[in-house]
């Protein structure tokens, strides 16, 4: 089994080499380097000035936000999708709205929460004035939640489809109170998948950049807009790579937290 | 398991016909020609039947490639991989890929329509003589703003108006250092490519103060949030406040007096090109009046070229928001190109500007 | 759905129109004949007729969706197998080194992907175009793959594989007819995910292609300063009612075959 398990992990060990460890060398490389390609530790210095803590703690902020509600929203959509007749077809249109391009999608939804959009015009139609949705903390949040939620939903809904409806009819029986029901026994069995659903959110949450811009009208500043700015207008690599290194960091301890805690398995 | 196969056969199927069906339609689109001419530019900023009729007077194939900002263009060229005989980009990154020597000399006796282009426009700063780069089209940095939206007195002569108080989260601002700390070393006086940190200092500290009046800095998007009327103000160039003032009719521009920038998109030959040749009869062909004038009428950018004006529709040649008049353009101030480490001081004020938004 | 309540049916309704109601937007206004997504004048079909007249963008699309199918399928393949290798490590510290290697490059900004890549092909000579773009768009959806996969794979009865052991199965049959079935919503999920990732991409695109190939994104993404046509919004459309299409028609091709083995037996 073990030499069968060695060949088949061939092709992923050269993908971790050449596209994961070949990056992150020069991701290091380039940052400690200035702006005349000078070694220096300059750029690691400069990461602890309050700006950029403000902007690490921002991004924890929002990720963590952006986590929460998509969890919130994703789970009880998961749980119901497993409940109805066609759930796979049901799975399958939850996805597909991902693979429509998302700066078309941003600008649908410019359009959307516009001053004279559909949603102001609903609002007015009970007699309140306009408001202003675009570039708000909700906007943000929500067009986020947008774009992470089918992530979270998948491998919440692979757990929960799997589970033995006997365990829940058992415990019913014995007298749990449905929240009990979820608390005790539903939400331990899904818990890989939510957990997973966390890191494929969390983590990416942590680098965002388009929409702080688009939607967020760079009210909101993260480490990711940051990495962005510094390769493409101000063409500091080496800064621009030092903030990757510390987004790498973070992606680490997430990691770390969110992780299985039990043994290995035994595939 | 079975499931598993069926699906990755009907995947590799799915694949192959597709495969064909691109090939096919691709050698239906070059119709066997062997002679081809990469341009890179931006998106939408060509008309696609000038191209067509390019292809059919020289016989040359075309393949149009498309980049969103001249940084990322900058760092394609430069890397190689891809030959690009044509790119357009804006004048201060000529100054960068001329010396970084990424660029061909041109011949100019291959360029007879360059005598088309006015003399104002010939023989920048940026580029001495044109050894390198022939204007594409150009514009200014101004305010674009809807006159029913904003106190009547507003008119944006100058820039201290969008510091007014009336104008409490009504302006957009568009997403770039050099703009945004120019209009602030501007409205005091100051030259756009100061190197002097007691001057950024202070066009800074300004800023800062202007933040309650914004409502957001954003990118292109500014485009349709300005035709929706989202906001009452924006700092913009002013061919994107052209594609404006075209969709929502309200909209009036204007270009401060106490200056602004001049900016200009140019044809280049960049080094990765392997076909010289065909690259200097494509510029050639854009400078001809008549396709020129037809280029400028798709796009809705201002054209350099005098003799396509005479084509033009007068209104729009004869409108002084995006035709200056050259009392206008003595206060306008063409980009220099800063150096990273003071590009690098700009983004940072910048930054701490956009960090004070909140 | 007859076993939800109204409530939960109505929950499930709002989640979807908020999911399709930007791509609903989108549509309307590709009948605009007013040229933009501002006011809609009156209904036109020109949008959907520019799409077909324009080679280049037909071009464009098909690349599109073959480098989304190609790279998700192996993708998916690359990504299988490390799961399962990931998961049968006994090594603790050398599994959370591979999970947390595994997860680099979905938290690196695609500009630093893009550029590292760029560099990794320049530096290696490989000629930018259709097989860089396939090869970075396979590289970025590994990890995604390998994430959709491993709660699966966690949550695996062991007993499940001791028993087939037992009953004197190859270490090949267990793979084949105990882990990978039991896995596949995992590697669907995984899949689907990946072609999302490839869909949706414009950075790391951006950086490696050239000699004339492009997708959708960097189409669409380099549209934005001179304004993005309402051809876009008819191709997205398009594309929209097809894979629609495709999806409940297999499905239900599927559902009937199913039921009918279920008969017969």
């Amino acid at each position: 089994m073990q030499s069968k398990n060695r060949t088949a992990l061939i092709p992923y060990v050269v993908w971790i080499a050449l596209f994961v460890i070949a990056p992150i060398a020069l991701v290091l490389y380039y940052s400690m380097l200035d702006l005349s390609g000078n070694f220096t530790l300059a750029n690691y210095q400069n990461f602890f000035s309050p700006v950029y803590l403000k902007m690490t703690f921002t991004s924890f902020w929002y990720a963590f936000l952006i986590t929460f509600f998509t969890l919130l929203f994703a789970y009880p959509t998961a749980y119901l999708l497993t409940r109805t007749k066609h759930k796979q077809l049901w799975l399958m249109l939850i996805i597909i709205p991902s693979w429509i391009n998302l700066l078309l999608k941003t600008y649908a939804f410019i359009g959307i929460f516009g001053l004279y959009g559909p949603i102001n015009a609903f609002i007015e139609v009970f007699g309140f004035n306009p408001q202003q949705i675009l570039f708000t903390d909700f906007s943000f949040i929500f067009v986020s939640v947008y774009i992470f939620i089918p992530f979270m939903i998948i491998p919440i809904f692979n757990s929960l489809d799997k589970l033995n409806p006997s365990l829940i009819f058992a415990a019913r029986d014995l007298g749990a109170s449905s929240w009990t029901t979820f608390r005790r026994i539903v939400f331990p069995l899904t818990i890989d998948g939510v957990k997973s659903g966390i890191q494929v959110t969390f983590i990416p949450a942590l680098s965002l950049f388009m929409i702080t811009r688009l939607i967020a009208g760079n009210q909101v500043i993260t480490l990711g807009t940051a990495i962005e700015q510094q390769f493409l207008v101000s063409q500091n690599w080496g800064m621009g790579s030092t903030i990757a290194v510390f987004l790498i960091v973070f992606m680490v301890l997430t990691m770390l937290v969110t992780g299985q805690k039990k043994k290995g398995g035994r595939v | 398991m079975k499931q598993l196969v069926q699906a990755s056969i009907a995947i590799i199927v799915v694949c192959l016909l597709l495969f064909f069906a691109s090939q096919s339609l691709e050698s239906a689109g070059s119709k066997g020609s062997k002679d081809t001419l990469t341009v890179y530019n931006w998106g939408e900023y060509i008309d696609p039947a000038l191209i067509k009729a390019f292809e059919k007077e020289t016989g040359i194939h075309v393949i149009y490639e498309t980049f969103d900002s001249n940084e990322a263009m900058y760092t394609k060229v430069q890397q190689g991989g891809s030959s690009y005989d044509i790119a357009v980009p804006s004048e201060y990154m000529i100054e960068t890929m001329i010396e970084d020597d990424m660029l061909v000399e041109l011949d100019h006796s291959l360029l007879p329509n360059l005598k088309n282009i006015d003399p104002y426009f010939l023989d920048l700063p940026f580029d001495p003589g044109n050894t390198y780069s022939i204007p594409y089209f150009w514009g200014t940095v101004g305010i674009v703003y809807n006159p029913k939206m904003v106190p009547k007195d507003l008119t944006f002569k100058s820039w201290e108006d969008l510091w007014d108080e009336r104008l409490k989260g009504k302006v957009f601002l568009v997403d770039g250092a050099r703009e945004v700390i120019g209009m602030g070393l501007n409205s005091l006086g100051y030259s756009l490519n100061v190197k002097d940190d007691a001057a950024l200092d202070k066009a800074t500290d300004k800023l800062i103060k202007l933040t309650p009046n914004v409502k957001a800095i954003i990118g292109d998007e500014i485009t349709p949030l300005m035709i929706h009327n989202e906001a009452a103000v924006a700092l913009t160039w002013s061919g994107q406040a052209a594609d404006m003032m075209w969709e929502n009719e309200e909209l009036d521009f204007a270009v401060p007096e106490e200056g602004s920038n001049l900016w200009f998109d140019n044809f280049v030959i960049p080094k990765t090109s392997k076909n010289i040749e065909g690259a200097h009869a494509f510029i050639n062909f854009m400078l001809d009046a008549e396709n020129n004038a037809q280029n400028a009428d798709y796009v809705g950018y201002s054209t350099p070229n005098a003799a396509a004006w005479k084509l033009m529709d007068e209104e729009v040649i004869n409108d002084e928001r995006f035709y200056p008049d050259v009392e206008l353009r003595e206060h306008l101030e063409v980009y220099e190109n800063l150096g990273l480490t003071w590009l690098g001081k700009y983004n940072e004020h910048f930054l701490k500007f956009k960090m004070n938004l909140n | 759905m007859n076993k939800l309540s109204a409530a939960s049916k109505a929950y499930l309704l709002i989640v979807f129109i908020v999911l399709y109601a930007p791509i609903f937007y989108l549509i309307f206004y590709s009948f605009n004949s007013g040229g933009n997504m501002n006011n809609f004048e009156s209904f036109t079909l020109e949008h959907y007729k520019a799409v077909f007249e324009d080679t280049r963008l037909l071009v464009i699309l098909i690349n599109t969706v073959l480098i989304a199918l190609l790279s998700g399928f192996i993708a998916t393949v690359i990504g299988t197998l490390g799961a399962i290798g990931i998961v049968s490590m006994k090594n603790n510290k050398l599994r959370n080194t591979f999970l947390s290697l595994n997860n680099v490059l979905i938290v690196s900004p695609d500009v630093v992907i893009g550029a590292s890549f760029l560099i990794l092909f320049t530096m290696i000579g490989v000629k930018l175009g259709f097989t860089s773009v396939l090869v970075s768009h396979i590289a970025f959806s590994v990890p995604i793959v390998v994430l959709m996969v491993l709660p699966k794979l966690s949550e695996m009865n062991t007993s499940l594989i001791d028993a087939a052991h037992d009953l004197g199965a190859t270490k090949r049959d267990v793979l084949k007819r105990v882990i990978l079935p039991y896995i596949a919503p995992g590697i669907f999920a995984g899949f689907f995910m990946a072609i999302t990732y490839s869909l949706d991409d414009f950075a790391v695109t951006f950086f490696v292609t050239g000699n004339g190939f492009s997708t959708l994104s960097v189409e669409i993404y380099s549209m934005a300063r001179a304004g993005i046509t309402l051809t876009i919004n008819a191709i997205s459309g398009l594309v929209f009612l097809v894979t629609v299409l495709v999806v409940i028609g297999y499905y239900f091709v599927n559902y009937r075959a199913k039921a009918r083995m279920g008969e017969s037996k």
